[in-house]
């Protein structure tokens, strides 16, 4: 413990004396070109694991909820825009994002240990992973469907009339958000018992 | 072996002679035009007709068709998108048909608590309609046209 205390003293000590062999602009010009370097490479390597591509890279998802999105209007349409994986599990803003990509961090331990390698696995935690999304889109008032589908433009005149019902009471009076009627629209739902809306 | 292929050169020969269409033009049906062998394109896909209006069942006992589109309302037995709005609970709150009280009765009529499995699986009698031409032509007639007709045919007004 001494020895550990001596040892940070001495790098204190280096860290509060002027520096001797290098000059005042190598340091702040250098520092500012290695905080664009560490920065830069720090985002790129944070939007690499946000894409489409990574996620589908590990068969957990790949064989699972890709495959089901596969037949679902948010990946196949006749307009051709779609969403991919972090479109709707990640935040868009940078705090939230890496707040959340820290809690993703559990997910590399289930991929380490293979929480969910099998499909039986998987099908036996779908209920539990289902409702970590519910929660997260219910307490976000399902942010990141609104980064798409804003309230604001929705034409009710061109929705069809149950949809212009529901939407122009329960979602604009703010009672219900999107999660509450549209669960399992891009994946398939787990054992639905007890949830609300649900026999 | 040998005696087999033999009588199938025979048969061909014969099938050729008689100037038999080995690619003979497909049944003018459901698929019309085109020979056996051909694929034809497929039909394009049309859209669900979505307009939320009840239609009329052409007898009493007719499941009632499902007048808006139900892509990817999954119903197995980890749910049922339709009782989500169909169900007792639910239909007061949605405004839309309550499944009817059969379905909530076992086949020997007693009721149970929440809709019968042997009717859980909606889409093996309620299903949406298209709005396409009949690919086979229909002389269906209700029960009031035959009964109207049976009244004029006898020379009485109703």
């Amino acid at each position: 413990m001494k020895r550990l205390i001596e040892l940070l003293r001495s790098y204190w000590g280096i860290l509060r004396r002027p520096s001797v062999h290098y000059s005042l602009g190598f340091l702040t010009l250098g520092g500012f070109i290695a905080g664009i370097v560490f920065w830069g490479g720090f985002n790129t390597a944070l939007e690499a694991t946000n894409t489409e591509a990574f996620c589908t890279s590990c068969h957990e998802m790949r064989d699972n909820v890709f495959a089901e999105l596969k037949d679902t209007i948010h990946y196949s349409n006749r307009s051709g825009v779609r969403a991919t994986c972090p479109d709707c599990h990640v935040p868009h803003q940078w705090t939230d994002k890496i707040a959340r990509k820290m809690q993703a961090s559990k997910e590399v331990w289930g991929k380490i240990f293979g929480t969910i390698n099998t499909r039986e696995k998987f099908l036996e935690k779908r209920r539990e992973l289902a409702e970590h999304e519910w929660a997260r889109l219910k307490a976000n008032d399902s942010l990141e469907c609104r980064n798409c589908h804003n309230f604001n433009y929705m034409d009710f005149t061109r929705q069809s009339p149950r949809a212009k019902e529901m939407h122009s009471t329960a979602l604009a009076s703010g009672q219900a958000t999107c999660i509450d009627c549209h669960k399992g629209i891009a994946h398939q739902l787990p054992d639905m018992h007890g949830v609300p809306g649900w026999q | 072996m040998r005696i087999l292929s033999l009588l199938l050169t025979l048969l061909a020969c014969t099938a050729q002679a008689a100037d038999y269409p080995l690619d003979a033009p497909a049944p003018d049906g459901r698929r019309a035009g085109g020979t056996l062998t051909q694929t034809l394109p497929a039909p394009a896909l049309i859209d669900e007709e979505n307009k939320d209006i009840r239609r009329e069942r052409n007898y009493p006992e007719q499941p009632p068709t499902i007048p808006h589109a139900i892509r990817g309302y999954q119903v197995d037995k980890n749910g049922n998108k339709c009782l989500s709005c169909h169900s007792r609970a639910a239909s007061a709150k949605s405004q839309a048909p309550m499944v009817s009280i059969t379905h909530y009765m076992d086949r020997d009529g007693q009721a149970l608590a929440a809709v019968s499995p042997r009717r859980y699986f909606c889409n093996q009698c309620h299903v949406p309609q298209k709005d396409v031409k009949p690919l086979v032509e229909n002389q269906f007639r209700t029960i009031d046209q035959v009964l109207q007709d049976a009244v004029q045919n006898s020379g009485q007004t109703p």
